[in-house]
Protein backbone atom coordinates (compact mmCIF):
# COMPACT_ATOMS: atom_id res chain seq x y z
CA UNK A 1 0.00 0.00 0.00
CA UNK A 2 1.17 3.43 -0.67
CA UNK A 3 1.97 6.20 1.85
CA UNK A 4 -1.22 8.03 0.65
CA UNK A 5 -2.78 4.37 1.07
CA UNK A 6 -2.22 4.01 4.45
CA UNK A 7 -2.95 7.28 5.92
CA UNK A 8 -6.22 8.10 3.99
CA UNK A 9 -7.37 4.44 3.19
CA UNK A 10 -10.97 5.81 2.48
CA UNK A 11 -10.31 9.15 0.76
CA UNK A 12 -10.14 8.53 -2.86
CA UNK A 13 -7.77 10.49 -4.82
CA UNK A 14 -8.33 12.45 -7.72
CA UNK A 15 -7.17 10.83 -11.19
CA UNK A 16 -7.56 11.70 -15.12
CA UNK A 17 -8.46 8.80 -17.47
CA UNK A 18 -5.57 9.35 -20.29
CA UNK A 19 -6.67 6.28 -22.62
CA UNK A 20 -9.60 3.91 -23.29
CA UNK A 21 -9.08 0.87 -25.27
CA UNK A 22 -11.84 -1.56 -26.37
CA UNK A 23 -10.59 -4.99 -25.73
CA UNK A 24 -14.00 -7.35 -26.75
CA UNK A 25 -17.14 -6.04 -27.13
CA UNK A 26 -17.65 -6.21 -23.75
CA UNK A 27 -14.45 -5.23 -22.14
CA UNK A 28 -12.43 -1.80 -21.91
CA UNK A 29 -8.82 -1.05 -21.16
CA UNK A 30 -8.22 2.21 -19.11
CA UNK A 31 -5.23 4.13 -18.10
CA UNK A 32 -5.69 6.87 -15.48
CA UNK A 33 -2.88 9.27 -14.29
CA UNK A 34 -2.99 11.17 -10.94
CA UNK A 35 -4.21 14.60 -11.17
CA UNK A 36 -3.38 17.69 -8.46
CA UNK A 37 -0.15 16.57 -7.14
CA UNK A 38 -1.47 12.73 -5.96
CA UNK A 39 1.55 10.82 -5.59
CA UNK A 40 2.55 8.27 -8.56
CA UNK A 41 1.53 4.60 -7.25
CA UNK A 42 3.75 1.56 -6.86
CA UNK A 43 1.60 -1.37 -6.66
CA UNK A 44 2.57 -5.25 -6.18
CA UNK A 45 1.11 -7.44 -8.98
CA UNK A 46 -2.51 -8.89 -7.83
CA UNK A 47 -3.16 -5.92 -6.06
CA UNK A 48 -6.69 -3.94 -6.60
CA UNK A 49 -8.19 -0.55 -6.24
CA UNK A 50 -11.31 0.95 -5.29
CA UNK A 51 -12.15 3.33 -8.35
CA UNK A 52 -14.90 5.88 -7.44
CA UNK A 53 -16.97 6.67 -10.57
CA UNK A 54 -18.49 9.83 -9.40
CA UNK A 55 -22.79 10.47 -9.36
CA UNK A 56 -22.48 6.42 -9.79
CA UNK A 57 -20.51 4.12 -7.49
CA UNK A 58 -17.43 2.70 -6.12
CA UNK A 59 -15.74 -0.65 -8.06
CA UNK A 60 -13.20 -3.39 -6.93
CA UNK A 61 -10.70 -3.28 -10.04
CA UNK A 62 -7.56 -5.45 -10.12
CA UNK A 63 -4.44 -3.45 -11.12
CA UNK A 64 -3.40 -5.03 -14.79
CA UNK A 65 -0.97 -2.66 -15.52
CA UNK A 66 2.65 -2.94 -15.31
CA UNK A 67 3.91 -2.54 -11.98
CA UNK A 68 7.08 -1.07 -13.62
CA UNK A 69 5.24 2.47 -14.72
CA UNK A 70 3.95 3.80 -11.73
CA UNK A 71 3.44 7.40 -13.60
CA UNK A 72 0.08 5.27 -14.47
CA UNK A 73 -2.82 2.72 -13.16
CA UNK A 74 -4.21 0.31 -15.88
CA UNK A 75 -7.33 -1.15 -15.08
CA UNK A 76 -9.43 -3.85 -17.55
CA UNK A 77 -12.67 -4.01 -16.64
CA UNK A 78 -15.54 -6.12 -18.12
CA UNK A 79 -19.43 -4.06 -18.47
CA UNK A 80 -21.58 -6.11 -16.88
CA UNK A 81 -23.48 -3.49 -14.88
CA UNK A 82 -24.63 0.23 -13.98
CA UNK A 83 -21.39 0.87 -12.22
CA UNK A 84 -19.09 -1.00 -14.32
CA UNK A 85 -20.72 0.40 -17.88
CA UNK A 86 -20.58 3.72 -16.18
CA UNK A 87 -16.36 3.27 -15.94
CA UNK A 88 -15.95 1.82 -19.04
CA UNK A 89 -17.77 4.55 -20.67
CA UNK A 90 -15.58 7.24 -19.20
CA UNK A 91 -13.83 9.39 -22.11
CA UNK A 92 -9.96 10.81 -21.51
CA UNK A 93 -9.99 13.42 -19.34
CA UNK A 94 -12.57 12.35 -17.03
CA UNK A 95 -12.10 12.48 -13.72
CA UNK A 96 -12.17 9.50 -11.61
CA UNK A 97 -11.59 8.65 -7.55
CA UNK A 98 -8.98 6.29 -6.46
CA UNK A 99 -8.30 4.66 -3.14
CA UNK A 100 -5.39 2.16 -2.89
CA UNK A 101 -3.71 -0.30 -3.86
CA UNK A 102 -5.33 -2.57 -1.55
CA UNK A 103 -4.87 -6.69 -0.97
CA UNK A 104 -1.84 -8.87 -0.89
CA UNK A 105 -0.07 -9.40 -4.72
CA UNK A 106 0.85 -12.77 -6.67
CA UNK A 107 3.79 -14.26 -4.78
CA UNK A 108 6.52 -13.11 -7.16
CA UNK A 109 9.23 -13.37 -4.55
CA UNK A 110 8.66 -17.09 -3.75
CA UNK A 111 8.64 -17.93 -7.68
CA UNK A 112 12.10 -16.16 -8.20
CA UNK A 113 13.98 -18.89 -9.34
CA UNK A 114 11.72 -21.25 -10.23
CA UNK A 115 9.36 -21.90 -13.30
CA UNK A 116 5.82 -19.94 -13.70
CA UNK A 117 2.59 -21.44 -14.53
CA UNK A 118 -0.03 -18.65 -15.00
CA UNK A 119 -3.85 -20.19 -15.46
CA UNK A 120 -6.31 -17.96 -16.72
CA UNK A 121 -9.86 -17.60 -17.83
CA UNK A 122 -11.87 -14.81 -19.51
CA UNK A 123 -11.23 -11.76 -17.83
CA UNK A 124 -8.65 -13.06 -15.09
CA UNK A 125 -5.92 -12.51 -17.22
CA UNK A 126 -6.15 -9.17 -16.75
CA UNK A 127 -5.05 -9.32 -12.65
CA UNK A 128 -2.23 -11.80 -13.43
CA UNK A 129 -1.19 -9.75 -16.34
CA UNK A 130 1.40 -7.37 -14.18
CA UNK A 131 3.03 -10.45 -12.89
CA UNK A 132 4.18 -11.23 -17.03
CA UNK A 133 5.31 -7.63 -17.42
CA UNK A 134 7.08 -8.43 -13.84
CA UNK A 135 8.50 -11.73 -14.83
CA UNK A 136 9.57 -10.39 -18.89
CA UNK A 137 11.20 -7.18 -17.28
CA UNK A 138 13.39 -9.33 -14.81
CA UNK A 139 13.63 -12.25 -17.07
CA UNK A 140 16.36 -13.90 -15.23
CA UNK A 141 15.40 -14.39 -12.20
CA UNK A 142 12.84 -16.77 -13.24
CA UNK A 143 12.97 -20.05 -15.46
CA UNK A 144 10.08 -21.12 -17.98
CA UNK A 145 6.83 -18.92 -18.13
CA UNK A 146 3.92 -21.22 -19.14
CA UNK A 147 0.83 -18.75 -19.62
CA UNK A 148 -2.33 -20.70 -20.68
CA UNK A 149 -5.57 -18.80 -21.44
CA UNK A 150 -8.86 -19.73 -22.14
CA UNK A 151 -11.98 -17.94 -23.32
CA UNK A 152 -15.45 -18.11 -24.34
CA UNK A 153 -14.34 -17.74 -28.25
CA UNK A 154 -11.99 -16.01 -29.88
CA UNK A 155 -13.44 -12.64 -29.79
CA UNK A 156 -14.01 -12.77 -25.30
CA UNK A 157 -9.32 -13.05 -25.76
CA UNK A 158 -7.98 -9.99 -24.14
CA UNK A 159 -4.75 -8.77 -25.12
CA UNK A 160 -4.74 -10.36 -27.95
CA UNK A 161 -1.67 -8.86 -29.33
CA UNK A 162 0.79 -8.81 -26.39
CA UNK A 163 0.04 -12.14 -26.20
CA UNK A 164 1.18 -13.04 -29.52
CA UNK A 165 4.49 -11.07 -28.21
CA UNK A 166 5.12 -13.19 -25.20
CA UNK A 167 5.07 -16.14 -26.86
CA UNK A 168 8.20 -15.23 -28.54
CA UNK A 169 9.96 -14.28 -25.66
CA UNK A 170 12.95 -16.94 -24.71
CA UNK A 171 11.55 -19.94 -22.63
CA UNK A 172 8.12 -18.89 -22.50
CA UNK A 173 5.28 -21.15 -23.77
CA UNK A 174 1.89 -18.82 -24.55
CA UNK A 175 -0.99 -21.00 -24.93
CA UNK A 176 -4.77 -20.06 -25.86
CA UNK A 177 -7.83 -22.06 -26.34
CA UNK A 178 -11.64 -21.40 -26.30
CA UNK A 179 -14.66 -23.08 -25.82
CA UNK A 180 -15.90 -22.85 -29.61
CA UNK A 181 -13.89 -21.98 -31.99
CA UNK A 182 -14.63 -20.59 -35.95
CA UNK A 183 -13.10 -22.00 -38.91
CA UNK A 184 -10.71 -18.99 -38.93
CA UNK A 185 -9.43 -19.98 -35.63
CA UNK A 186 -6.15 -21.95 -35.66
CA UNK A 187 -5.73 -22.60 -31.90
CA UNK A 188 -7.03 -24.86 -29.32
CA UNK A 189 -10.69 -25.32 -28.76
CA UNK A 190 -11.46 -26.87 -25.11
CA UNK A 191 -11.63 -26.03 -22.02
CA UNK A 192 -8.32 -24.10 -20.36
CA UNK A 193 -7.40 -27.55 -18.68
CA UNK A 194 -6.86 -29.18 -22.06
CA UNK A 195 -4.01 -27.02 -22.57
CA UNK A 196 -1.72 -28.89 -19.31
CA UNK A 197 -0.99 -31.71 -21.73
CA UNK A 198 1.00 -29.27 -23.98
CA UNK A 199 1.87 -27.55 -21.62
CA UNK A 200 6.07 -27.60 -21.03
CA UNK A 201 5.77 -28.52 -17.19
CA UNK A 202 8.13 -29.28 -14.76
CA UNK A 203 5.93 -29.32 -11.85
CA UNK A 204 8.83 -29.71 -9.01
CA UNK A 205 9.83 -26.60 -10.22
CA UNK A 206 6.80 -24.70 -10.51
CA UNK A 207 4.65 -22.09 -9.18
CA UNK A 208 1.41 -21.79 -10.41
CA UNK A 209 -0.70 -18.49 -10.38
CA UNK A 210 -4.79 -18.87 -11.27
CA UNK A 211 -6.83 -16.65 -11.84
CA UNK A 212 -10.36 -16.76 -12.95
CA UNK A 213 -14.07 -17.62 -11.97
CA UNK A 214 -13.50 -20.18 -8.58
CA UNK A 215 -15.29 -22.87 -10.29
CA UNK A 216 -12.82 -23.14 -12.89
CA UNK A 217 -9.51 -22.37 -10.92
CA UNK A 218 -11.20 -25.25 -8.70
CA UNK A 219 -10.39 -27.53 -11.71
CA UNK A 220 -7.09 -26.45 -12.94
CA UNK A 221 -6.06 -26.49 -8.96
CA UNK A 222 -7.17 -30.30 -9.21
CA UNK A 223 -5.63 -31.07 -12.65
CA UNK A 224 -2.02 -29.13 -11.71
CA UNK A 225 -2.22 -31.69 -8.74
CA UNK A 226 -2.90 -34.87 -10.89
CA UNK A 227 0.38 -33.21 -12.90
CA UNK A 228 2.30 -33.17 -9.84
CA UNK A 229 1.90 -30.20 -8.41
CA UNK A 230 1.25 -29.74 -4.57
CA UNK A 231 -1.35 -27.74 -2.82
CA UNK A 232 1.91 -25.14 -1.52
CA UNK A 233 3.15 -24.42 -5.17
CA UNK A 234 -0.15 -22.84 -6.58
CA UNK A 235 -1.98 -19.52 -5.29
CA UNK A 236 -5.03 -18.52 -6.64
CA UNK A 237 -6.89 -14.96 -7.31
CA UNK A 238 -10.61 -14.80 -5.03
CA UNK A 239 -13.51 -12.40 -6.06
CA UNK A 240 -15.96 -11.05 -3.71
CA UNK A 241 -18.40 -7.98 -3.39
CA UNK A 242 -15.50 -5.78 -1.54
CA UNK A 243 -16.52 -1.92 -0.11
CA UNK A 244 -14.14 -0.80 2.38
CA UNK A 245 -11.01 -2.84 0.89
CA UNK A 246 -9.46 -2.40 4.46
CA UNK A 247 -11.01 -5.58 6.52
CA UNK A 248 -13.74 -2.80 8.19
CA UNK A 249 -16.86 -3.29 6.74
CA UNK A 250 -17.42 -7.42 6.27
CA UNK A 251 -18.76 -7.54 3.02
CA UNK A 252 -15.83 -9.84 1.15
CA UNK A 253 -15.83 -12.25 3.90
CA UNK A 254 -14.92 -15.57 3.54
CA UNK A 255 -15.09 -17.68 5.88
CA UNK A 256 -12.58 -16.82 8.73
CA UNK A 257 -10.72 -14.44 5.58
CA UNK A 258 -11.51 -10.77 3.94
CA UNK A 259 -10.54 -11.04 0.86
CA UNK A 260 -9.86 -7.24 0.56
CA UNK A 261 -7.61 -7.66 3.24
CA UNK A 262 -5.91 -10.87 3.86
CA UNK A 263 -6.18 -11.46 -0.21
CA UNK A 264 -7.56 -11.43 -2.58
CA UNK A 265 -3.93 -13.88 -3.29
CA UNK A 266 -4.34 -16.82 -0.99
CA UNK A 267 -1.99 -19.98 -1.52
CA UNK A 268 -4.34 -22.94 -2.42
CA UNK A 269 -3.62 -25.00 0.59
CA UNK A 270 -5.04 -22.12 2.17
CA UNK A 271 -8.54 -21.43 0.70
CA UNK A 272 -8.43 -24.76 -1.42
CA UNK A 273 -10.68 -26.62 1.48
CA UNK A 274 -13.21 -23.97 1.35
CA UNK A 275 -13.57 -24.11 -2.62
CA UNK A 276 -15.31 -27.60 -1.91
CA UNK A 277 -17.98 -25.88 0.60
CA UNK A 278 -21.53 -25.11 -1.39
CA UNK A 279 -22.47 -21.62 -0.90
CA UNK A 280 -19.76 -20.33 0.85
CA UNK B 1 7.52 -51.96 -39.08
CA UNK B 2 9.90 -51.80 -35.98
CA UNK B 3 9.59 -48.25 -36.24
CA UNK B 4 6.29 -48.29 -36.41
CA UNK B 5 6.29 -50.00 -33.60
CA UNK B 6 8.08 -47.94 -31.56
CA UNK B 7 6.10 -45.04 -32.90
CA UNK B 8 3.18 -46.32 -31.59
CA UNK B 9 4.67 -47.66 -28.38
CA UNK B 10 5.65 -44.02 -27.49
CA UNK B 11 1.83 -43.02 -28.42
CA UNK B 12 0.83 -41.56 -24.94
CA UNK B 13 -2.21 -43.84 -25.88
CA UNK B 14 -0.51 -47.06 -25.94
CA UNK B 15 1.87 -46.62 -23.12
CA UNK B 16 3.24 -49.40 -21.00
CA UNK B 17 1.54 -51.34 -23.27
CA UNK B 18 2.53 -55.61 -23.49
CA UNK B 19 5.00 -55.92 -26.78
CA UNK B 20 3.34 -58.71 -28.16
CA UNK B 21 0.34 -56.86 -27.72
CA UNK B 22 2.01 -53.92 -29.99
CA UNK B 23 3.10 -56.91 -32.25
CA UNK B 24 -0.32 -57.59 -32.86
CA UNK B 25 -1.47 -53.99 -33.41
CA UNK B 26 1.06 -52.82 -35.47
CA UNK B 27 -0.25 -55.19 -38.02
CA UNK B 28 -2.93 -53.06 -38.70
CA UNK B 29 -1.44 -49.51 -38.79
CA UNK B 30 -0.12 -47.39 -41.47
CA UNK B 31 1.54 -43.47 -41.94
CA UNK B 32 -0.99 -41.04 -42.54
CA UNK B 33 -1.12 -37.13 -43.94
CA UNK B 34 -3.48 -34.81 -44.37
CA UNK B 35 -2.61 -30.95 -45.55
CA UNK B 36 -3.96 -28.01 -43.60
CA UNK B 37 -7.56 -27.51 -44.51
CA UNK B 38 -9.20 -31.20 -45.53
CA UNK B 39 -10.56 -33.44 -43.81
CA UNK B 40 -9.78 -36.37 -41.85
CA UNK B 41 -12.84 -37.64 -41.75
CA UNK B 42 -16.52 -36.55 -42.52
CA UNK B 43 -19.59 -37.08 -40.63
CA UNK B 44 -21.87 -40.24 -41.95
CA UNK B 45 -18.83 -41.59 -43.73
CA UNK B 46 -17.74 -45.24 -42.45
CA UNK B 47 -15.84 -44.76 -39.11
CA UNK B 48 -13.06 -47.40 -40.27
CA UNK B 49 -10.02 -45.74 -38.83
CA UNK B 50 -8.67 -44.67 -35.24
CA UNK B 51 -6.09 -42.09 -35.54
CA UNK B 52 -3.19 -41.35 -33.41
CA UNK B 53 -1.85 -37.63 -33.83
CA UNK B 54 1.77 -37.72 -34.19
CA UNK B 55 2.25 -33.56 -35.49
CA UNK B 56 -0.45 -31.14 -35.86
CA UNK B 57 -3.82 -30.48 -34.90
CA UNK B 58 -7.45 -31.50 -35.85
CA UNK B 59 -10.80 -29.79 -35.61
CA UNK B 60 -13.84 -31.66 -34.50
CA UNK B 61 -16.36 -30.01 -36.31
CA UNK B 62 -20.42 -29.95 -35.99
CA UNK B 63 -22.12 -29.21 -39.02
CA UNK B 64 -24.94 -26.65 -38.49
CA UNK B 65 -27.65 -25.99 -41.23
CA UNK B 66 -28.04 -22.56 -41.94
CA UNK B 67 -24.59 -21.86 -39.37
CA UNK B 68 -20.91 -21.91 -40.28
CA UNK B 69 -19.75 -24.95 -38.65
CA UNK B 70 -18.76 -25.09 -35.21
CA UNK B 71 -15.58 -26.37 -33.71
CA UNK B 72 -15.80 -28.17 -30.49
CA UNK B 73 -12.46 -29.61 -29.50
CA UNK B 74 -9.11 -29.69 -31.14
CA UNK B 75 -6.89 -32.65 -30.52
CA UNK B 76 -3.31 -32.50 -31.19
CA UNK B 77 0.19 -34.17 -30.89
CA UNK B 78 -0.11 -37.21 -28.51
CA UNK B 79 -3.43 -37.90 -28.47
CA UNK B 80 -5.99 -40.04 -30.35
CA UNK B 81 -9.21 -39.58 -32.55
CA UNK B 82 -12.09 -41.16 -33.13
CA UNK B 83 -14.10 -44.24 -31.33
CA UNK B 84 -16.72 -44.62 -33.94
CA UNK B 85 -14.32 -47.68 -35.09
CA UNK B 86 -15.41 -49.96 -32.37
CA UNK B 87 -18.82 -49.60 -31.82
CA UNK B 88 -21.77 -50.31 -34.26
CA UNK B 89 -22.63 -48.88 -36.64
CA UNK B 90 -19.22 -47.38 -37.16
CA UNK B 91 -20.38 -44.19 -38.70
CA UNK B 92 -18.62 -40.59 -38.09
CA UNK B 93 -20.73 -38.64 -35.88
CA UNK B 94 -18.74 -35.28 -36.69
CA UNK B 95 -16.17 -34.22 -39.11
CA UNK B 96 -12.36 -33.98 -38.49
CA UNK B 97 -11.29 -31.22 -39.41
CA UNK B 98 -7.13 -30.92 -40.46
CA UNK B 99 -6.69 -27.25 -38.78
CA UNK B 100 -2.89 -28.00 -39.28
CA UNK B 101 -0.89 -30.03 -41.71
CA UNK B 102 -1.31 -33.66 -39.65
CA UNK B 103 0.86 -36.83 -39.37
CA UNK B 104 -0.85 -39.24 -37.94
CA UNK B 105 -0.78 -43.49 -37.19
CA UNK B 106 -3.79 -44.65 -39.00
CA UNK B 107 -4.90 -47.91 -37.32
CA UNK B 108 -7.73 -49.75 -39.55
CA UNK B 109 -10.48 -49.86 -37.78
CA UNK B 110 -12.08 -53.42 -38.93
CA UNK B 111 -8.54 -55.00 -38.69
CA UNK B 112 -8.30 -53.79 -35.09
CA UNK B 113 -11.86 -55.04 -34.28
CA UNK B 114 -11.40 -58.74 -35.65
CA UNK B 115 -7.78 -58.72 -33.31
CA UNK B 116 -9.32 -57.49 -29.76
CA UNK B 117 -12.33 -59.97 -31.72
CA UNK B 118 -9.68 -62.92 -30.98
CA UNK B 119 -7.84 -61.82 -28.15
CA UNK B 120 -9.88 -60.36 -25.25
CA UNK B 121 -6.96 -59.50 -23.03
CA UNK B 122 -6.26 -57.29 -26.14
CA UNK B 123 -9.27 -56.30 -27.12
CA UNK B 124 -9.50 -55.14 -22.57
CA UNK B 125 -6.97 -53.37 -22.62
CA UNK B 126 -7.62 -50.91 -25.72
CA UNK B 127 -11.06 -50.62 -24.05
CA UNK B 128 -9.83 -49.75 -20.81
CA UNK B 129 -7.86 -47.10 -22.51
CA UNK B 130 -10.24 -46.01 -24.61
CA UNK B 131 -12.89 -45.46 -21.81
CA UNK B 132 -10.53 -42.61 -19.90
CA UNK B 133 -9.90 -40.63 -22.88
CA UNK B 134 -13.97 -40.55 -23.16
CA UNK B 135 -14.03 -39.96 -19.69
CA UNK B 136 -11.87 -37.09 -20.12
CA UNK B 137 -13.61 -35.95 -23.08
CA UNK B 138 -16.88 -35.94 -21.63
CA UNK B 139 -15.41 -34.23 -18.32
CA UNK B 140 -14.60 -31.44 -21.13
CA UNK B 141 -17.70 -31.13 -22.62
CA UNK B 142 -19.38 -31.08 -19.22
CA UNK B 143 -17.07 -27.95 -18.71
CA UNK B 144 -17.79 -26.37 -21.88
CA UNK B 145 -21.25 -26.23 -21.29
CA UNK B 146 -21.64 -24.44 -17.38
CA UNK B 147 -19.77 -22.19 -19.18
CA UNK B 148 -16.84 -21.44 -16.84
CA UNK B 149 -15.67 -18.08 -17.86
CA UNK B 150 -19.14 -16.24 -17.21
CA UNK B 151 -19.11 -13.57 -15.12
CA UNK B 152 -19.94 -14.34 -11.19
CA UNK B 153 -23.43 -12.59 -10.05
Amino acid sequence: MTTAAILEPMTPLLHSVREVVKETPDTFTLTLQPENGAPESSFQPGQFSMLWVFGVGELPISISGDPGKQDRLVYTVRSVGKATNAFVSQKPGADVGVRGPFGTGWPVEVARGHDLVIVAGGIGLAPLRPVIYHVLSHRADYDRLVVLYGARSPRDLLYRKELASWARQRETQVLTTVDYGGLSWRNHVGVVTTLLKFARLRPARSVAMLCGPEIMMRFVARDLEAHGLGRSQIYVSMERNMKCAVGFCGHCQYGPHFICKDGPVFPYEQIGPMLDKYEL
Amino acid sequence: MENLERIIAECPFFAGLDHAYLNLIVGCASNVRFEAGSYVFKEGTPADTFYLIREGKVAVEIFAPHRKPIIVATIGEGEIVGWSWLLPPYVWKFHGHAVQNVRAIALDGKCLRTKCEENHDLGYEILKRLVQIVEHRLDEARFQQIDVYAVQR
